[in-house]
């Protein structure tokens, strides 16, 4: 199925001072927006168009004659978790189910955060990094260029854009402050609580 | 670094400068001055390990407008200088690996200890990549290929103009982040691309030239657009740097 760009949850500049409205426009309207057009071409020249993105990222994971295809579709369902990821006023502990569940998975707040900007800050060159639900238990994980947790059977709950065109602009080589701003500013807490409540 | 300094190492040419600075692991710019030929160099260690960010040999606003100045700040001071820095951690508790220079390190990458080894893979190509990039790139630069590299283009690729779209493509599909290449692959030109700071001497394959795609090399002033940045470039190529490095590998 043609997979179509979403617009943003919320406005170009609603993430400033954290994330500039020019990162923004760049990142969904150029990045974004070139991965899904790519999908959709190259989803009809594989024959896989009756598919869900989702159906079709599974199907053609490690298929190294497919790269190109796989690159392109997961690099569109990542983007659009991101930007649900992400929202103005976010970030800080969460409370409720989400709060206890990370406490009682990483052992406190503090520890899940050390663990996430951990594997964001080492994921070398371009990547993500991703909070999943693993056989009933929260995990972070980290993954390279366009591969995402759908393909190890995880389920994703949150996820930081770690490729540098995510901050090069507002932080330059800065991945580490880019993180910790994330985790106290950004990080959409109410998208976490309902994809635990869909798993 | 002072002004006599920097102009000193103008003044002495890329080629020897290259030469000098990697023939020894942490000979430093400061010994190439003192002693000027390479046999009077002595093994200086920098201040936290055998290897030293070597300067820009340029300054960092010489490749405007195609390359700008705060883009070769952040390059140079802040992402090259960190792979120096984990380089030289990496190796800090190995002193017979101190003892090499970061080419031989690569080269013999799977003999590296494996508790480092992706460190190594992963800042000691970070060094020595961007190591070749500064001397690759000239405010003089551009133009078409001189000396002996340029008949070998021309006989490998057809032409100039045929070599260069087959670059732009290794940079253009490098999906993520990494450099394209040319390399001498058994006695071979081969254009190819390295995923992340991996460099061809892992391969037994000899970098003649290589192009920056990580996107911290172009973001600030092409943005999303590496395929201008890649047709760009070669506005700073610096040819005759490019021929040493050629005629070094076939000799």
């Amino acid at each position: 199925m043609a997979y179509a760009l979403p617009d943003l949850p919320y406005d170009y500049s609603a993430l400033e001072p954290h994330i500039s409205k020019t990162t923004l426009e760049f990142h969904h309207d150029k990045h974004h927006n070139k991965y899904v057009n790519t999908y959709n071409e190259l989803v009809k020249e594989a024959g896989m168009d009756d598919k869900s993105i989702e159906e079709v990222i599974k199907a053609i994971a490690g298929d190294s004659s497919q790269q190109k295809l796989f690159n392109n579709a997961a690099q569109a369902w990542n983007h659009t978790f991101f930007w649900n990821s992400l929202k103005p006023g976010g970030g800080g502990e969460p409370s409720g189910e989400v709060g206890d569940k990370i406490k009682a998975d990483f052992g406190s707040f503090d520890k899940f955060k050390e663990e996430f900007s951990t594997a964001a800050s080492t994921q070398f060159g371009s990547g993500w990094a991703w909070l999943v639900l693993d056989g009933g238990s929260l995990k972070v994980v980290k993954t390279p260029n366009a591969v995402n947790p759908l393909v190890d059977g995880q389920t994703p709950l949150l996820t930081l854009d770690v490729w540098e065109h995510a901050y090069y602009l507002d932080y330059q080589n800065a991945r580490a402050k880019f993180i910790e701003t994330f985790l106290s500013s950004l990080a959409n807490w109410d998208f976490v609580k309902e994809n635990m409540a869909k798993a | 670094m002072s002004v006599d300094r920097r102009q000193f190492l103008f003044f002495l040419g890329a080629s020897a400068r290259a030469m000098a600075l990697s023939a020894v692991p942490g000979c430093t710019a400061t010994a190439t001055v003192a002693g000027n030929s390479r046999s009077k160099m002595e093994f200086v260690p920098g201040e936290n390990g055998p290897f030293e960010l070597p300067p820009l040999p340029y300054d960092y606003d010489a490749l405007e407008p195609y390359i700008d100045a705060e883009t070769m700040r952040f390059h140079h001071d802040k992402h090259h200088a960190g792979y120096t820095r984990n380089l030289n951690s990496a190796i800090s508790s190995y002193p017979e690996l101190q003892e090499k220079s970061a080419e031989e390190l690569l080269r013999n990458i799977e003999s590296i200890p494996e508790e480092i080894r992706k460190t190594v893979r992963q800042n000691g190509g970070g060094y020595v990549n961007h190591k070749m990039f500064w001397e690759i790139m000239s405010p003089d630069g551009g133009g078409v290929p001189t000396g002996a590299i340029a008949a070998a283009i021309d006989d490998r690729f057809g032409s100039f103009e045929a070599f260069k779209e087959e670059f732009e493509t290794a940079g253009k599909t490098r999906f993520g982040s990494g450099w394209a290449w040319l390399v001498l692959k058994d006695g071979n030109l081969e254009v190819i691309n390295t995923l992340n700071q991996n460099s061809p001497l892992m391969d037994g394959n000899y970098p003649i030239m290589g192009n920056d795609v990580w996107e911290h090399a172009y973001y600030l002033k092409y943005r999303n657009d590496r395929g201008e940045y890649l047709r760009q470039w070669w506005n700073v190529v610096n040819w005759e740097e490019i021929d040493r490095r050629y005629e070094m590998a076939i000799a």
